[in-house]
């Protein structure tokens, strides 16, 4: 599976091509592209998992330009305007409407976005580093630290996700940060146990052994030799996972127990709405669709990426 | 077959420990006192807190508290809730039949559309019908539960009146006034189950088309068609049970999910069960009723997985219970 290069990342394609490169003295017409450039040229053939990765990047740019959104609207996202509250969309200079204490629906989902993009991202880095540390110790030192991580995971894993995060949030009351790194900390589990059974097939390899034999001590294998390997199984974990830290997120923050007000985030945009949903359900449709369609097309792309990623299908 | 039940309960023992270890430990080890506020608030006596948290138990060390928690939970007992004195057990049985009901309806509604979707789809494998399903199966488990929800009720309750259909209820388990009949029942119980399914379908059915799709391929599935057995008798009789096989396995592995799922759902419908219990009780620092629902829920995952366990090793032949 793939070349055995250090420092593999999407940046080093070249250099993965040119690794890929013919040994002098055998003639071939072409160097065979490395194993990234393969599953780019399978991702760029998957119409839907395009599409979708446009309109990510759509709606990071509509997050990032939040500023020039507040500009436009003439609304900052903390205004109040009580006397203009639960305006239609198009009422009163509102785009999209305004919420229950006449705030500009329009701002808020512009400086959510950042928020609950933002905890995604945090949160599912967080997820993937312990889960990544957890799975590589456990699987490749095996023995003891195994049985104990192992069963660690089995505990956790028993717990239904939600109840226990509730549980937390609401002893912790989090801001942004500590919020994504709880979410983390509570999902990490499944991760550790899919990378744990990667590595215990990594480990038996003739390259992994021959390493050994020959000296190299334990944490270059792990970094250098197993990490480049997984690194593709993580990185669709990765782009499986923050559409669901998304939609975790949303759950979390319409209970109450999330990002807190006034800073705006989809979901606690979502669960103000829902205390007026009789009066005005567009208040609630539109935050809710902006998680949705953000969830949506995160999971086609990461299903676009398993599929370009995926050994077994070849070429 | 006893045997076998009866080493998977004892396996189950250390897994209850360990979870319960996590619950006590989360509420217990963090800093600040349980009894919230009542430190800083200058309007009670130092001395009327020493005498609350000694009444609540909470003067003594921590092992000692966790051990006499655990004994307790081994007798049946999960203690008094903080916010007034009801016994926990008695309050999480009196709402355990309305989740049980709510998650139930919602996995054999699931089972029952996810089922002939997936299958349908693998059978025109590569058809229109195959790549919609596909596409919808990822959207429909993209759906944010609450959204999808309010949505519903948005639509088949306050629009469907607006437009003079017949509507839903929205709230509820049945009806105040003249409910209670099971029309009624089953009347309330439709938008929740229909929320909370959607998702698992979405779900399932991309799990069967695959398992229907990798079965499909085997070996035996091409003798069976070489020596003349009929295509659809070789995909409803020979492929069909196959591929259904792993989805015993994952229905077990989706119980957390629907059980987390239900949380929100309740939370939507007013619907009385362990999940809007947590919620209430988290919102009133009602830790031992948090924790004693928080066990319940982990205790309800390990028997579904028991449970799937137990279906799969009756299911499949190859599997030798000892």
């Amino acid at each position: 599976m793939g070349t055995q290069s250090s420092t593999v990342s999407r940046q080093t394609e070249a250099t993965l091509a040119d690794a890929a490169k013919p040994p002098a003295g055998r003639t071939m017409v072409r160097a065979a592209p490395g194993m990234y450039r393969r599953a780019w040229r399978r991702f760029r053939r998957d119409h839907v998992a395009i599409a979708s990765l446009v309109v990510i990047l759509c709606i990071i740019a509509f997050a990032l330009a939040a500023p020039l959104v507040s500009n436009l609207t003439g609304f900052s996202y903390s205004e109040n305007h009580l006397s203009e509250k639960l305006s239609n969309p198009g009422e009163n200079g509102y785009i999209l409407g305004s919420d229950g204490n006449g705030r500009d629906i329009l701002t808020r989902l512009a400086y959510g976005g950042r928020v609950t993009l933002l905890v995604a991202t945090f949160a599912t880095l967080a997820e993937l580093s312990l889960g990544l540390g957890f799975g590589l110790i456990s699987g490749y030192y095996g023995r003891w630290i195994d049985t104990v991580i192992m069963r660690a995971v089995d505990v956790l894993l028993s717990i239904p996700s939600l109840p226990l995060l509730i549980l937390v949030a609401t002893l912790y009351s989090p801001g942004v940060i500590l919020f994504a790194v709880i979410i983390g900390a509570i999902y990490w589990p499944a991760d550790a146990r899919l990378l744990r059974g990667e590595v215990l097939s990594l480990r038996g390899r003739e390259y992994i052994e021959a390493a050994r034999v020959v000296g190299v001590p334990s944490r270059s294998i792990i970094l250098r030799h197993l990490l480049p390997n997984v690194t593709p199984i993580l990185l669709v974990q990765a782009s499986l996972t923050v559409p669901s830290v998304i939609l975790t997120e949303a759950a979390l923050s319409f209970l109450g127990l999330g990002v807190q007000v006034p800073t705006p985030s989809w979901g606690n945009m979502l669960q103000e709405a829902q205390r007026f949903y009789r009066q005005q359900w567009e208040n609630v449709f539109i935050p809710g669709l902006m998680i949705y369609i953000s969830a949506l097309c995160l999971y086609l792309v990461g299903i676009g990426l398993r599929d370009a990623l995926d050994p077994r299908l070849g070429d | 077959m006893g045997r076998f039940i009866v080493r998977r309960l004892m396996l189950m023992i250390p897994l209850i420990v360990g979870v319960s270890f996590v619950t006590f430990a989360l509420v217990n080890l963090i800093p600040g006192s349980p009894v919230p506020n009542t430190r800083d608030n200058p309007k009670i006596r130092p001395a009327d807190v020493a005498r609350l948290e000694k009444q609540l138990g909470l003067d003594k060390p921590w092992p000692e508290r966790y051990v006499y928690w655990l004994g307790n939970i081994v007798r049946g007992d999960l203690g008094r809730s903080m916010h007034n004195q009801v016994p926990v057990r008695d309050r999480i049985w009196a709402v355990l039949p309305n989740t049980m009901l709510l998650s139930v309806s919602a996995l054999i509604f699931a089972l029952a559309v996810a089922i002939p979707l997936g299958v349908y789809a693998a059978a025109r494998h590569r058809t229109w019908f195959d790549r919609l399903t596909n596409i919808s199966n990822v959207a429909l488990f993209a759906i944010p539960n609450a959204w999808l929800a309010i949505m519903l009720v948005v639509i088949l309750t306050f629009k469907f009146k607006e437009w003079g259909f017949p509507s839903l209820p929205a709230t509820g388990i049945t009806d105040t006034r003249n409910g209670g009949g099971l029309a009624d029942r089953a009347e309330h119980l439709v938008l929740p189950m229909v929320s909370l399914s959607l998702v698992q379908i979405g779900v399932w059915a991309s799990y069967i088309r695959s398992s229907m799709l990798e079965v499909l391929q085997q070996d035996y599935i091409r003798t069976a068609r070489a020596k003349g057995v009929s295509r659809r008798s070789t995909l409803y009789g020979h492929a069909f049970r196959n591929a259904l096989l792993p989805l015993v396995t994952l229905v077990g592995l989706s119980l957390p999910g629907i059980f987390g799922g239900a949380i929100l759902i309740e939370y939507v419908f007013a619907w009385n069960g362990i999940g809007l219990l947590t919620l209430q009780s988290v919102n009133q620092r009602d830790y031992t009723m948090v924790m004693g629902t928080t066990l319940m829920f982990s205790v309800l995952t390990m028997l579904g997985n028991l449970l799937a366990d137990v279906a799969y090793a009756v299911l499949d032949p190859r599997i030798r219970l000892d």
